[in-house]
């Protein structure tokens, strides 16, 4: 196991810096020069052209794009990910600051999509071919055809502004100190929102594959010992169909962080998501860079967690 | 194998064959009724976006400051926005902007998935393993944070959203060709017009990619409505399709205040009901094909 974990670590930082060079190249096409972006017009022409081309000399700015790369590697490989151009402070404290809420959020919206895609899931394979089954295939139908921002806006429109139940955007309420009761109020709606898109293909897994197994032989003789229905159900199928979902959970990552971006920035989340449309609009390219390698990081780990809990869950896979 | 089993082949196996596929994808898409809605909501949902300059009751951008922030009105059905223009005719004109960014985002990826997916599947090698890795790396990266990165250089503008969603879109398509490729190649009938000295383009294009028009079909139309979502969302952020022209999602974008969320909900609910009722019906209508033209899927 330690040897697998090691060599899957080692196959993606090819991946990683593959990332990373696109990235840089496509930052780098960026019209505006970072000397000039830094200064106000008005000192420019007291200190003149030769001050600029000496500042972009003394930064390595006239270097060849592949050297400043190499160097800019170096440089993130000590966690040295540059400065913020908007606020001043170093990207990886201004990133810091903001991965806990995204991840909090995501981390609740696995929870929510995984409990109520695994329960109606069984449910509507249980009452195949009812309304009820129907319903549930039409409402998985339209959770992944509404925009989650849309649905964010109902939410917040119902909810906040018209019920007065629940708060309409931040992650606590300003000035008070914080409690539990508070923080959920908050994350109810954002998680709701995101996980009912992340519940849809659970849900249509779990149905699918306890149908499946209802044929198989293991099942008939469950049956023909007599044990009870829901016996058979949650100890015999489901428990073989369940480890798969760890997959779908993980390869739902990137669209889940995609989908956080938007909806954070409906809820007013403080998370990365608000930070990198914050940074777009303020083209704060370090930031932006910032975020991409972060998340490009948090995919390539939650598929490699995914593995590991794979093994965990299912003895007969070995890695070697 | 030689050309008279060949010919024998085609005569007694594929053209009934064809002729009794035909009907039968008719009546199979005939049988599932929510496909069969979605595609008369988009017949008319297309009719709307051709034909918008002649049906709007009113230019689209033409801004009344003696009106604004109108609720419902014979004049205006849906209300006005906060710069007095009718929301019905934007709404009307959107669904021109918001359908051609799905459809031509999705055109262009379909091409270069093709393209690629039939190099890498053909080609086989060093080159088949650039294009495959290149496709896994994108299709694990979140494609909105990638596009706004992007939006955020050459700048937002409805050019751009169909160019970057259909740059990104392809791995999808380029997978599904390729293994149509591998899978085929070994095939008689391949190695039967090769050994009757067929040339490759022929065998690519007249015996490889036919096979691979249903996949690609039913994966296109689920692309449209991803697509769609994908221009409404970005547009909602500001970072797609800017005013004046009109989208359903930047008419939406008006929504992130609060005071026009919670008084003017006839500006912002149409054109949500139209993301989700286009969306919908595009999936549903996909989801009809992939039954009735995919035998693998028949159940």
């Amino acid at each position: 196991m330690g040897r697998y974990l090691l060599r899957r670590l080692l196959i993606s930082i090819p991946v990683l810096i593959g990332i990373t060079i696109a990235m840089y190249a496509i930052v780098n096409l960026a019209p505006g020069d970072p000397v000039t972006a830094l200064l106000n017009p008005e000192q420019m022409s007291n200190l003149g052209p030769e001050w600029v081309e000496e500042q972009r000399q003394a930064l390595g700015l006239n270097d060849p794009l592949p050297l400043r790369y190499l160097k800019w590697l170096g440089e993130t490989v000590q966690g040295n990910l540059g400065y913020s151009t908007v606020d001043r402070q170093p990207v990886a404290e201004t990133i810091g600051d903001r991965i806990w809420p995204t991840l909090k959020l995501m981390l609740t919206v696995i929870v929510i999509s995984v409990v109520a895609g695994i329960t109606l899931g069984v449910l509507s394979a249980l009452k195949q071919h009812t309304f009820f089954d129907y319903l549930m295939t039409f409402l998985g139908f339209l959770t992944v055809s509404i925009p989650g921002f849309f649905l964010g806006l109902i939410l917040i429109y119902v909810f906040a502004l018209r019920l007065d139940w629940l708060p309409a955007t931040g992650m606590y309420t300003l000035g008070q100190p914080r409690s539990f009761t508070d923080d959920l109020a908050h994350i109810i709606m954002p998680a709701t929102v995101l996980g009912l898109a992340q519940a849809a293909p659970i849900m249509r897994y779990t149905r699918a594959s306890l149908l499946d197994t209802i044929g198989q032989d293991y099942v008939t003789v469950a049956r023909a010992k007599g044990l009870k229905e829901s016996r058979i159900v949650v100890g015999h199928s489901l428990r073989n169909a369940l480890i798969p979902i760890i997959t779908i959970v993980a390869l739902n990552v990137p669209s889940l962080l995609g989908g956080t971006v938007v909806i954070e920035q409906v809820f007013a989340w403080p998370g990365m998501g608000t930070l990198a449309i914050s940074s777009v609009t303020g083209r704060d390219y370090n930031v932006l860079m910032g975020i991409n390698l972060i998340v490009a990081i948090m995919i390539l780990l939650s598929n490699l967690l995914a593995d590991v809990i794979y093994a965990f869950a299912d003895p007969r896979i070995k890695y070697a | 194998m030689s050309t008279a089993d060949v010919r024998t082949l085609g005569a007694t196996d594929a053209i009934p064959e064809r002729r009794r596929g035909q009907r039968t994808v008719w009546s199979l898409f005939r049988r599932h009724r929510l496909a069969v809605a979605g595609m008369v909501v988009m017949g008319i949902l297309i009719f709307i976006g051709i034909f918008a300059p002649l049906i709007a009751p009113h230019d689209p951008n033409a801004v009344s400051l003696a009106n604004f922030r109108e609720p419902p009105t014979s004049e205006h059905l849906l209300g006005t926005d906060a710069q007095g223009r009718d929301v019905l005719s934007r709404i009307m004109y959107a669904t021109r902007i918001s359908l051609s960014v799905g459809l031509v985002a999705v055109a262009i990826y379909v091409v270069i998935g093709t393209v690629l997916g039939g190099v890498a599947g053909f080609f086989g090698g060093w080159v088949d393993s650039i294009i495959m890795r290149l496709a896994d790396v994108i299709l694990s990266f979140p494609a909105i944070i990638v596009i706004i990165t992007v939006v955020s250089i050459i700048g937002p503008s409805i050019f751009n959203v169909m160019l970057v969603i259909g740059l990104l879109g392809w791995p999808p398509i380029a997978r599904l060709v390729r293994g149509e490729f591998l899978t085929l190649r070994g095939r008689d009938f391949v190695t039967a017009s090769e050994s009757i000295g067929a040339s490759s383009p022929r065998i690519i294009f007249r015996h490889i990619l036919p096979n691979a028009t249903t996949p690609i079909i039913v994966n296109a139309t689920f692309g449209v409505a991803q697509a769609i979502l994908l221009e409404a969302g970005l547009s909602f952020l500001g970072l797609g399709v800017q005013p004046p022209t009109a989208s359903w999602g930047n008419i939406l974008n008006a929504a992130q205040s609060f005071t026009l969320l919670e008084e003017m909900p006839w500006l912002w609910l149409p054109p949500g009901f139209m993301i989700v009722i286009s969306v919908l019906a595009i999936n549903f209508l996909g989801d009809g094909l992939r039954d009735a033209l995919d035998p693998r899927a028949r159940r």
